[in-house]
């Protein structure tokens, strides 16, 4: 992070002028803004997003919270190093266009992580009200998507600003949020950028796991146009590894590549039954519906979507499944759960959201065998039921069974959420690569360079099931490595 | 998208296409298979590859039009294009030198058959052919088999052609006469789990190829899971071929019939 920067940012007569425009006192007597979102009962009939984003009004009078501090703590917490002041502080302005591009200096997708990035954890857990004042964070994640979303609106077909081309050609593998952020920093750098994607469609994760009522694919489809304007190239239908090798690359002319084939393996628990009809990975259940489009009479891919649902595991993408059954006319659909809810991985908001859709939250249970009917589809599943022992290496308290507590409970389709493994065609395609025992690609933290020197790798590939944000961010710490290493050889 | 450069009808309902694919032509080997999606609200379904053309960059399935989306492909013509084809996927065939290979096919898993049939024979093994299908006009890709093969045996279920008979018949009557080193069988699960259990009596290694449900074909969604030796394999990276002495059969078809009704 550029210190000096942001201080001279920060010492601009606008923003002076704006700091003086109000006291300190009135700007944190200001209430934090409530997100208006769609009523329940209407929006599991339907796709539609649940937030519908702040209205001007509200943006305007957030903004004011923002006490422009000379430290912006908030900005740590940040993985991809937004000027987070100063897109605020634009915004209080009312330059809304400006506040966009504030964002856009270092983040590829704003709309995008306006939405899904756990600011709760990020930015806002740095945020000088919390720190400091003990109270509720400015709200810069809905703020982030106000300014985003606006200027999608309000578009003038203006880019982010390119350098001239330097002719030097750089692959990705795999178009997620990880591959799309170093891609958007490398083009700007003047590179010759060629995303390559296994599946039919850009976007990774973003398209085929985070369903449309949270993350809208026009919302992914206008960033990716964004960059495609600016010079990105996206092949799709092409697998590194297997349609186009490490060699072809080299023989292509890509004078280094970026890995960010995600964590495309999921996990399963072992269990008797689990093989039955009706059983499947989030991934498999999500995909069909996101990008397969298995809910429209129209498309051709089906999914088994049943009347009981049970989502196995405690995650964004357990919530995401388990609010999609609903969708899918699930009249039960239920979270089962190995610990209790202060232990969940997934957000806040999720958990909330899918609380006032109706969704079950069965904690404190896990599944121990699934139970079929005569044509083999899954009928029941057994539960053994949890209590909390002491903490284990993730800090949290470990679930122990309660012996002989076990419960039969009748279901028809189950999604099993317990999370993912690094995609292994990278990792098996290209020799001399370090793979750790779980799978993933080994880096350099600080430069994300693996041991081979003409390869990068972030994102899920490398920590085996992160964030969107703390993939973007791998994705610009591989940029700056990747351009300095570069000009140092043209040098 | 793709170009389809040829159609040929084998029968009613089983097509030969051409497409062009250059990158997957020079990739790919004996084994692999390729995900194919018609139109843009098509379905994702996966095709083993039958030949490959790398001069033409061009790539040979074999299609039996059985559901919406086989009919569909079915369907395209010369000239027309196939919106996305991805591959090639799976792990290729393992071949060496053992001596005698008998390499079964029913149906359309003839079209598989063949690069295996073709590889086995070019690294030095003796290689016995048995194709079967319900009559003679479903017996496919005969000439191309006997290019690389020391003998072919036809079985069909009616007797129109060849002998009366299930493709067991035809492998058992081979590793009666003579020493039989390795088996590699593709077809319907139930012809290929009857195959397993033939040769496990008589401790033939046997290679079967396995056609799971697939939706991305990279080891995304688990699918294609199937039970091999007691642990869960996925299909699409871990295959498509396994030891048939190990795969549990029941469960594949089980499986097989995941969607039946919804089509």
């Amino acid at each position: 992070m550029d210190k000096q920067d942001i201080t001279a940012r920060r010492a601009e007569a606008w923003r002076e002028e704006l700091r003086k425009s109000k006291k300190a006192k009135e700007r944190t007597d200001i209430p934090r803004v409530t997100m208006p979102e769609l009523d329940a009962a209407y929006r599991v009939t339907c796709n539609e997003e649940v937030n519908q984003g702040l209205t001007e009004e509200q943006a305007l009078v957030e903004a004011q919270r923002c006490l422009d501090c000379p430290e912006p703590t908030c900005m740590t917490g940040c993985p991809v190093e937004i000027n987070i002041p100063t897109f605020i502080k634009h915004i209080e302005k009312g330059e809304f266009m400006a506040a966009a591009a504030t964002l856009k200096e270092t983040s590829s997708l704003p709309a995008v992580c306006g939405r899904v990035c756990p600011q709760e954890k990020q930015c806002e857990s740095q945020c000088f009200y919390v720190k400091k004042l003990h109270k509720q964070p400015v709200a810069i994640g809905y703020l982030e998507r106000f300014a985003a979303d606006y200027s999608r609106q309000h578009d003038t077909g203006e880019l982010p600003a390119v350098k001239p081309s330097n002719g030097i050609k750089v692959a990705v593998a795999g178009s997620g949020p990880a591959g799309l952020s170093f891609a958007g920093d490398m083009v700007k750098l003047g590179y010759d950028v060629t995303v390559f994607e296994a599946l039919h469609e850009i976007g990774g994760v973003l398209k085929y796991g985070i369903p449309e009522f949270r993350l809208p694919n026009a919302v992914v489809d206008v960033e990716i146009d964004t960059l495609r304007r600016m010079g990105v190239k996206f092949v799709t239908d092409c697998i590194i590894g297997k349609t186009l090798s490490y060699d072809d690359l080299h023989q292509m002319g890509f004078k280094a590549i970026f890995v960010g084939s995600g964590a495309g393996l999921p996990r399963f628990m072992n269990i008797p039954g689990e093989n039955l009809i009706g059983i499947m990975s989030s991934n498999e259940y999500l995909t069909r519906v996101n990008l397969m489009g298995a809910s429209h009479a129209d498309w051709d891919t089906p999914v088994l979507s049943g009347k009981r649902v049970a989502v196995i595991g405690g995650g964004n993408t357990a919530m995401d499944s388990v609010r999609t059954a609903l969708r899918l006319g699930a009249e039960t659909a239920m979270i089962v759960y190995r610990r209790s809810e202060e232990e969940m991985p997934a957000r806040v908001e999720e958990v909330a959201h899918a609380k006032a859709e109706g969704v079950q939250f069965m904690t404190l249970h896990n599944p121990v065998e699934y139970l079929g009917d005569e044509n083999g589809r899954v009928r029941a599943m057994r539960l053994q039921k949890m209590e909390l022992g002491e903490p284990d290496e993730s800090g949290r308290r470990s679930p122990v069974p309660i012996e002989g507590a076990i419960e039969e409970i009748a279901v028809d389709t189950v999604i099993v959420s317990v999370g993912v493994s690094p995609n292994p065609l990278i990792p098996n395609a290209i020799s001399g690569l370090e793979i750790s025992r779980r799978g993933t690609i080994v880096v350099d933290e600080a430069t994300m360079r693996s041991c081979l020197p003409d390869i990068y790798a972030g994102g899920d590939i490398v920590r085996g099931g992160a964030t969107v944000i703390l993939a973007m961010g791998d994705g610009r710490r591989a940029a700056a490595a990747m351009h300095a290493r570069l000009q140092g050889e043209e040098a | 998208m793709n170009r389809i450069i040829s159609k040929e009808y084998f029968s009613e309902r089983v097509v030969k296409l051409v497409v062009e694919a250059p990158l997957i032509a020079k990739a790919r080997r004996a084994g692999h298979f390729v995900i194919v999606r018609v139109g843009e609200k098509g379905e994702r379904i996966p095709l083993t590859i039958a030949e490959a053309d790398t001069q033409a960059g061009t790539i040979t399935l074999v299609v039996q039009a059985v559901g919406k989306s086989t009919q569909k492909l079915c369907a395209l013509n010369p000239g027309e294009y196939v919106t996305d084809v991805v591959g090639p996927l799976g792990q290729a065939t393992r071949i060496a030198k053992v001596g005698t290979v008998v390499c079964c096919g029913g149906g359309v898993g003839v079209a598989p058959l063949l690069p295996i049939v073709q590889a086995m024979k070019a690294a030095g093994n003796r290689v016995v052919s048995v194709l079967a299908a319900r009559s003679k006009d479903l017996i496919i890709l005969e000439e191309e088999i006997r290019r690389s093969s020391d003998e072919v045996i036809i079985m069909t279920d009616d007797g129109s052609y060849g002998e009366k008979g299930l493709v067991t018949q035809g492998v058992e009557k081979v590793i009666l006469r003579e020493k039989v080193d390795a088996c590699v069988t593709i077809g319907p699960a139930v012809m290929m789990k009857f195959v397993a259990q033939l040769t496990a009596r008589y401790n033939i290694p046997t290679e079967a190829s396995l056609n799971a449900i697939m939706v991305d074909g990279t080891g995304m969604c688990g699918a294609c899971r199937v039970t091999v030796g007691g642990k869960m394999r996925f299909v699409c990276i871990d295959g498509p071929e396994f030891d048939a002495h190990q795969v549990d059969f029941d469960e594949l078809m089980m499986r097989l019939r995941s969607y039946k009704g919804l089509e």
